[in-house]
């Protein structure tokens, strides 16, 4: 069982060859199969990019590859996950022979397993039996490959950033030795220092252990150019096979552009086209709604020692911003360096630390003057924040009741709830959980319901994470009509093309600076 | 390269991610219990003031882990196990009761996990819930006005007597409806898809 | 919940030793202290307790930084008991329900005493003991099984990622129109539902969590370990000190006449 290459260099991995005949995979309780009839075939050392909409089934392959997937009760219920076809690792089962496969998936925070950076990278290791030593001579050579070398080993994970999450986990599946490394989405919620940082860590490390790839991801552009070869999968059905184009980079982007573009994916140079914003023509367009002065931001309330209060330390200070009607705002900067801590602070959810926020009488309206001492009533029909997670704002069981929700609060405005169901496609799913929804439409969900107590002032945060291309013009098209209905909406985005198509002003965050641990 | 030999697992032996989520279950009940009990201090300073042994209307909180553990994960041992855990969670972030809540926790699970067992784990209802939270209350009771690091031992005996039939109802309706209310939410949501009690929303009430 | 008690950088004495020593210290400690309510053996325990302090690395401002609810509570618990334990000697109050005799605030303040005595060790545990050596040693030398001891540690991980969502889900609410202000009632109603959301997101990290440490070979037999969890002298030292701490505190309190087993003492 243990490999002869446990004390050789990362160099003598042997690249894993994938095998689908017809593979098929339903998940339990599903009716529809995720991935339906699928021929592939990955050669060793091969590097490949997998793309395809949302719901493709692009996760369930990965997790089948990694042997994962269908760890399910074998009770013999009705509606359990089932299985078709074959797909194959090397020739055998991936369930049977894991750590063949190394598996980063989406979420930094929980691709971390330990609170030791050592430990967390040695933990794969120690699964598989490798001896003690062997180990630590893994562990140190994985995070030089990934460029973690600087850290000591008691260092703890949870003072990471993203992006050396992300590395972090990439080490940790480095230490396994793996033939066949796969990247679900792995650079989804960084900033692009951070794409670029663990695109190259795996560059470096596949050129040095030539291990076979296999990568998700919506943006093309980032990975183009470190693949050979693209696949594209379509949503499990019954009558096509679920392989809907293959071949060199070049090639597919240049064969299938439009296909792609028209399914969502984001082909390179490619940016979907949005409504242009109409000029300030609106009586109020531009009116003062909300200002912060020189204002302090930070997520910790003051601490508590004993009788004494400490302030928390600011992520940020200084900072000063106009809120005008029918203008948009956009908050950027690199991670961590506060920008959602602010908008949350501007949206009068988090207390200042020092400075104020202070809303003009065009927005208050008689409620005073400081956002964060209004009642939950007021605040939502003044500013809607719409929260980076929207399964976070959730608050009933059905999309209609979500949507009726505000306006029933304010007692007033239901009219306003069919045209945004309408208008935001939601229709179907009046009757639908809101937590059983796809990312798109659970998104679009979110944005409807603040909106449907009608805010003068929206704030989202990262509205445009992990969407494919078609919700994205969506809804920048959407906010550009808002915008042009005399709201103003403050966006906090990593997305340069969002905050072109918006327009409006830019206010740049710096880096935070670190503090020591 | 080495390979890890995978058990086909049975519907009775846990997996990894029941493990897991069964951990957190028990560790997401200790913040919301914490969050918690930072307004429930507005009630149970009266109580403490006026009488006591009323306290014991609120302990149903620390007991929802053994409950709700044991309706999603549906495997044996999981209300002993949630409740084992949460009880070392709290331990670690520095607990009043010191290393006694470990006990405490042990037996509250304990009284759970006993009700689930004579339905040989084939039971999951609503009745089952109640009478699962009512046990662990009960064994919380006893724990805490008989054992001798309990925190109420030196009670006079009404009193005690008066503490264990307020933990029982406790149980019954914090740890025992509201687990099992929160579950069929759960399930509604899509979250529970992978453990038996996805279909927890549909199941019938009673039987 | 964020007051878990660092580890990192602290270099005391007690850090080096094994984490199940000094479990099976406190539990003796525990154990021996719970079976008599008297304020000797409960002085004498903590007495020695603060002299431990500095080889635990704690220090009185740290404490009381940390610890002032475990005081609060110590007091209350007094408080409780000495109203409500049988009474005996001369009544000091008398309020229909409450009574407080001279016996019976005796016992209440020997009870506030004991909580301390009880609470502290498990402080002074955690703060010199690592959770990840803790579950090294329960796997390595307790031999609990591995995969339920590391489940556990990997799922402890996300407590402060929880902590801090259900602060994002608190705001996410108001956001909504959700009041976490107003009526005692409306105030439940809301706790009630953010727990909920708080519910919901801890199964799918826990979910995806459970993939991640799947996919990294972890849930079969055998495995080996990085680290390996040893006992050296200073353990014998440990357990040696915890059953000097709990016999002085016997002995002390037994020849004060003032031992009071629980069962049997009223
Ligand atoms: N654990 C699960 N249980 C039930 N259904 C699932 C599960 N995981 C995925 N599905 C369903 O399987 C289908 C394929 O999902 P998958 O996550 O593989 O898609 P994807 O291509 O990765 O999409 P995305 O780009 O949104 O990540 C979807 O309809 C999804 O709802
Ligand atoms: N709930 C929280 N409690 C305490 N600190 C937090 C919390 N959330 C974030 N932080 C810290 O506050 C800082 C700023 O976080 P914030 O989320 O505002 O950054 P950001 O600019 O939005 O980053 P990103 O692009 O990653 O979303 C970070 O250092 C982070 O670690
Ligand atoms: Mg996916
Ligand atoms: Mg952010």
């Amino acid at each position: 069982m243990q490999a002869p290459n446990h004390h050789g260099a990362a160099g003598a991995v042997r690249p894993a060859a994938v095998t689908a005949r017809g593979w098929g995979w339903r998940h339990a309780g599903r009716a529809k199969p995720a991935v339906h009839a699928l021929d592939l075939d990955i050669l060793p050392g091969e590097r490949v990019l997998l793309l395809g909409p949302s719901g493709a089934g692009k996760s369930t392959l990965l997790h089948a590859l990694a042997g994962v997937l269908g760890d399910v009760n074998d009770d013999g219920e009705a509606g359990d996950s089932d299985e078709s076809g074959s797909l194959l690792v090397d020739g055998g089962s991936p369930r049977g022979q894991r750590g063949r496969a190394g598996l980063m998936q989406q979420d930094p925070e929980t691709q971390v397993v330990l609170s030791r950076v050592g430990d967390d990278v040695a933990f794969g290791a120690e699964n598989l039996a490798v001896p003690r030593d062997a180990i630590w001579t893994r562990v140190h050579e994985a995070l030089a490959d990934v460029g973690l070398s600087h850290l000591p080993l008691d260092h703890p994970t949870s003072a990471l950033s993203g992006g050396q999450k992300q590395r972090l986990a990439l080490a940790g599946i480095l230490a396994m030795r793996p033939g066949l490394i796969l990247l679900d989405e792995p650079t989804a919620n960084l900033d692009p220092a951070g794409v670029l940082e663990v695109r190259d860590a795996v560059a470096r490390c596949l050129d040095k252990t030539g291990a076979t790839l296999v990568v998700v991801e919506h943006r093309v552009s980032v990975w183009k150019d470190l693949v050979d070869r693209i696949v594209v999968l379509q949503p499990g059905s019954a009558a096509d096979p679920a392989v809907l184009l293959d071949g060199p980079p070049d090639r597919v982007l240049d064969e299938a552009r439009t296909m792609l573009a028209a399914a969502g994916v984001w082909v390179p140079g490619y940016v979907p086209a949005t409504r242009p914003r109409a000029g300030d023509a609106r009586p109020g367009a531009g009116d003062l709604l909300l200002a912060a002065e020189k204002t302090a931001v930070s997520r910790e309330r003051p601490r508590r020692s004993g009788f004494r209060k400490i302030p928390p330390v600011p992520v940020q200070e200084d900072i000063t911003a106009q809120v005008r009607a029918g203008q948009a705002l956009a908050i950027t900067g690199p991670n961590g360096a506060g920008k959602s801590t602010f908008a949350l602070t501007l949206a009068g959810l988090l207390e200042p630390v020092t400075g104020k926020i202070s809303a003009t009488t065009n927005l208050s309206r008689g409620a005073g003057i400081d956002p964060f001492r209004w009642k939950a009533e007021q605040l939502i029909e003044r500013i809607g924040t719409v929260f980076q997670e929207p399964e976070h704002q959730f608050v009933t069981g059905r999309v209609r009741d979500e949507l009726l929700f505000g306006p029933r609060h304010l007692g007033h405005g239901e009219d306003r709830v069919d045209e945004l169901l309408e208008r935001l496609r939601l229709t179907p799913l009046v009757d639908a959980n809101p937590y059983t929804l796809s990312g798109g439409e659970k998104r679009r969900l979110s944005v409807a319901t603040v909106l449907a107590a009608s805010p003068q002032v929206l704030v989202l945060d990262e509205p445009t994470f992990g969407q494919d291309a078609n919700t994205w013009a969506e809804l920048a098209s959407f906010l550009s009509e808002l915008l042009d209905s005399g709201t103003a909406v403050v966006s906090v985005t990593h997305d340069a093309e969002f905050t072109a198509a918006l327009g409006g002003t830019e206010l740049k965050l710096a880096a935070a600076e670190k503090v020591a641990l | 390269m080495s390979t890890a030999a995978i058990k086909k697992t049975t519907s009775k032996s846990w997996r990894v991610v029941d493990i897991v989520v069964a951990a957190l279950i028990a560790i997401a009940g200790g913040v919301i219990f914490w969050a918690w009990s930072q307004g429930a201090a507005a009630v149970s300073g009266p109580m403490n003031a006026v009488y006591p042994p009323l306290t014991g209307l609120i302990a149903g909180g620390w007991m929802i882990p053994a409950v709700l553990g044991m309706l999603i994960i549906r495997k044996p041992g999981a209300a002993l196990f949630c409740e084992t855990v949460a009880a070392t969670g709290e331990l670690l972030m520095g607990s009043q009761y010191g290393a006694s809540v470990l006990f405490s926790g042990f037996v509250q699970g304990l009284g759970a996990e006993i009700i689930f067992a004579i339905f040989v784990y084939k039971k999951f209802n609503l009745p089952v819930a109640l009478l699962a939270g009512a046990a662990a209350g009960l064994f919380c009771g006893l724990n805490d006005s008989f054992a001798p690091w309990g925190w109420n031992i030196a009670y006079a005996g009404g009193d005690k007597l008066a503490y264990i039939i307020f933990t029982a109802i406790s149980g019954a309706i914090i740890a025992g409806a509201l687990s099992w209310i929160a579950t069929r939410g759960l399930a509604r949501t899509g979250v529970l898809s992978s453990f038996a009690s996805r279909k927890a929303a549909t199941e019938p009430v009673f039987s | 919940m964020r007051q878990e008690l660092h580890v990192r950088g602290n270099n005391a004495l007690l850090t080096r030793a094994n984490p199940l020593s000094k479990l099976a210290a406190v539990v003796l400690i525990t154990v021996v202290l719970a079976l008599s309510i008297d304020w000797v053996s409960a002085t004498v325990a903590l007495a020695f307790e603060v002299l431990l302090f500095p080889l635990a690395g704690l220090t009185l401002t740290l404490l009381w930084q940390r610890g002032w609810p475990l005081i609060l509570a110590a007091a209350v618990g007094g408080w409780s008991t000495s109203i409500l334990a049988p009474d005996s000697g001369r009544t000091l109050i008398d309020v229909g329900i409450w009574t407080m005799s001279q016996g019976s605030l005796e016992t209440g303040l020997g009870f506030m005493l004991r909580g301390l005595a009880i609470a502290l060790p498990a402080v002074l545990l955690m703060s010199c003991t690592d959770p990840t050596d803790l579950a090294d040693a329960l796997a390595q030398k307790a031999r609990l099984p591995h995969r339920f001891v590391l489940g556990t540690l990997a799922a402890m991980r996300l407590v402060g990622l929880l902590a801090e969502e259900w602060q994002t889900i608190g705001m996410a609410r108001r956001a909504r129109g959700v009041g976490s202000r107003g009526s005692v009632l409306q105030r439940v109603k809301a706790t009630l539902g953010q727990s909920f959301g708080l519910l919901v997101q801890a199964i799918r990290r826990a979910s995806r969590l459970a993939v991640t440490m799947e996919a990294r070979g972890f849930g079969g037999g055998t495995r080996t370990w990085a680290r390996a969890s040893t006992y050296s002298v200073l353990d014998a030292w440990v357990l040696a000190g915890g059953l000097l701490m709990a016999g002085l505190a016997v002995v002390a309190a037994v020849s004060a006449g003032t031992w009071n087993m629980v069962w049997l003492g009223g």
